[in-house]
């Protein structure tokens, strides 16, 4: 940004004289145009259309939403349920966030390191950002299976009776969260595995040469060099599991009972199922607003650690 | 696992000076090969379990080689649902939404990075704040706007709401910065036009990343499962993540050799582009983590 601001103004410094180039502004709009519309329809317009739902009763049927004021929003805090939703939300995500990249930097770490398979490994780590939410979730139902699941068999053979995952109110969570973990390591390792590349060589051998133990060359040396990247990830996994949807409907419903039910797929439900579009509105503008202030919490805190250190 | 145990042991084994005593390597060797299981083993049991008859998907303890090649199950995943349709609307999907979204965020993308306008940086930046907005929270609005526009259960519907994009046009941005000035400048004192000069100056120079940008964005059209899955309602319009899901659903998912030949089915596609272009994929993805 810093470069753009200043090549900028060195270009209009050279050209200070020159009439207003109306063609170039011309043209300037006519490309951007059609992305930044698009962004604006789909990506903008949607969070104001929320909040204007969010005061409305409407059941996406009759012509005409009736304005209602608050209601929804006072419907949204006393829904019962509201604190078991934000609960299980919270649960998953701190666990997908913590699980995949503890996990993913422990990968990227060990596939650092010159072992023979090291790609094989990292390819398939990598496979299940490929192939897909809804293919994730046929391979992990058939895993889980109650009745013919590969981890009831692998349980069975150390001799641990395999709980029903899915269709046990205490274990379709966990299950849900090894789903997601296992898809997100991959990704996260990926990332991490080039950060560590891009390390300077010369900084882990003078650190060695300075006679540093290993864990102290890794909490000295590549840890702060990996803090830029670890804030990418986190902000970005706690944004995709916040929302995380396609899962939890395929393999779950929300259920059994409300066990997997998590703020995602409450807004699914009320927009898609319940046909309420006025409290659909709310928890989405809800969720919106709920992503802001942890971000911004997330940022806050990384700079302060960076600060520290 | 002990993930600091396994921080410690990995890192000592990094820098040459030091070799890794050989207990190092057996820990770390260990390690790998859980690694390996726990991404490999999910989707070999995919691939297995296809060609398994039912009586040997339903084998206690679980049954590792298939005894037999049991191709009836995609002749059956294939009379459950209409898969070839599904695979046709999937097709068109994913290349007319991949090939306009990258044509749309390569002109944004230029005239972000070579043409002057007023207050284009703060534009930008109103562009990139786009991404602060999740998936989930645009839904059911945009679901609203497309059906006032006429486009439920259309391919207009499918493709037009993921044609913006933000993080495309970010990527190719950069690259079109890196770009030297006087290239550009070449072009035009030749006589050159800006359009012209983003075919023939600026495309060839960003051509890998528009590569990339391409494959990525295709995967994750592919993949793409509650926006298809809303804006159809009609079995001829289901693309294959959705198909397969409602095929699930009315075989009583019971019948696991079938529905893994469907899920391979979905797989497979997206499966060969991976590892035929890996080093793409890759480069895309980490490019995107390490700049942004």
């Amino acid at each position: 940004m810093a470069d753009d601001l200043r090549s900028a103004v060195a270009t209009s410094e050279t050209t200070r004289r020159r009439p207003i180039p109306w063609k170039e502004y011309g043209l300037f709009v006519a490309l951007a145009a059609p992305n930044v519309a698009l962004v604006l329809v789909f990506g903008y317009w949607p969070v104001v259309y929320n909040v204007i739902m969010s005061f409305q009763r409407w059941d996406m049927i009759s012509p005409f939403p009736e304005f209602i004021g608050m209601d929804n929003w006072v419907a949204l805090f006393t829904t019962d349920g509201l604190g078991g939703i934000l609960f299980r939300t919270l649960v998953l995500l701190i666990s997908v966030t913590l699980g995949s990249l503890i996990l993913g930097l422990g990968i990227a770490l060990l596939l650092d390191q010159r072992l023979i398979g090291r790609r094989v490994a990292r390819t398939l780590a990598f496979a299940p950002y490929v192939i897909g939410s809804a293919t994730t979730a046929m391979i992990w139902l058939f895993l889980f299976d109650p009745n013919f699941g590969l981890i009831k068999s692998l349980l069975g053979t150390v001799g641990v009776d395999s709980p029903r995952w899915m269709s046990d109110a205490a274990w379709a969570m966990p299950a849900m969260i090894i789903v997601h973990i296992w898809r997100h390591a991959g990704f996260v390792a990926i990332i991490y595995i080039a950060g560590l590349q891009s390390v300077p060589r010369e900084l882990k051998e003078a650190a060695i040469i300075d006679g540093a133990g290993a864990w102290h060359r890794f909490t000295s040396v590549t840890a702060p060099l990996l803090t830029p990247i670890t804030y990418f990830l986190l902000v970005t996994t706690v944004i995709s599991t916040f929302q995380a949807f396609d899962l939890i409907a395929i393999m779950t419903g929300g259920g059994p009972g409300t066990a997997t039910q998590v703020l995602s797929w409450h807004i699914y439900e009320l927009g898609f199922v319940r046909s309420n579009a006025g409290l659909a509105g709310a928890s989405a503008t809800m969720m919106f607003v709920l992503l802001l202030v942890i971000t911004a919490l997330q940022t806050r805190f990384v700079r302060r650690s960076v600060n520290d250190s | 696992m002990s993930t600091t145990e396994a921080k410690v042991a990995v890192s000592r084994g990094h820098v040459d000076p030091v070799r890794p005593g050989v207990p190092t390597r057996v820990v770390q060797y260990l390690l790998l090969l859980l690694v390996i299981a726990a991404f490999g083993i999910p989707l070999y049991w995919l691939i297995t379990s296809s060609i398994k008859p039912p009586e040997e998907i339903q084998r206690y303890p679980a049954q590792w080689i298939p005894g037999e090649f049991h191709w009836q199950n995609f002749v059956d995943a294939a009379r459950a649902a209409p898969f070839g349709r599904y695979a046709l609307n999937s097709a068109i999907t994913v290349i007319v939404g991949t090939v306009a979204e990258l044509i749309i965020a390569t002109l944004c993308a230029f005239a972000f990075a070579c043409l002057r306008f007023p207050l284009k940086n703060v534009l930008f930046a109103i562009l990139l704040g786009a991404l602060m907005v999740p998936g989930h929270v645009v839904l059911l609005p945009n679901y609203l706007t497309v059906a006032s526009l006429g486009w439920i259960n259309t391919y207009a519907g499918l493709i037009v709401p993921g044609l913006g994009s933000v993080f495309v046009t970010f990527l190719l941005r950069q690259q079109m910065l890196g770009i030297p000035r006087e290239l550009m400048e070449a072009a035009q004192l030749d006589g050159a036009g800006q359009l012209r000069t983003l075919w023939s100056v600026v495309l060839p120079l960003i051509r890998p990343m528009l590569i990339t940008g391409a494959i990525v964005t295709a995967i994750n059209k592919w993949n793409e499962y509650v926006w298809p899955l809303v804006v159809t309602n009609t079995e001829s319009m289901r693309t294959l993540p959705v198909g397969l899901v409602f095929a699930r659903t009315s075989e009583g998912g019971v019948n696991w050799g079938v529905v893994m030949a469907a899920t391979l089915i979905v797989a497979t596609p997206m499966l060969i582009v991976y590892f035929a272009a890996q080093r793409f994929i890759v480069s895309g993805i980490t490019e995107g983590a390490l700049k942004s």
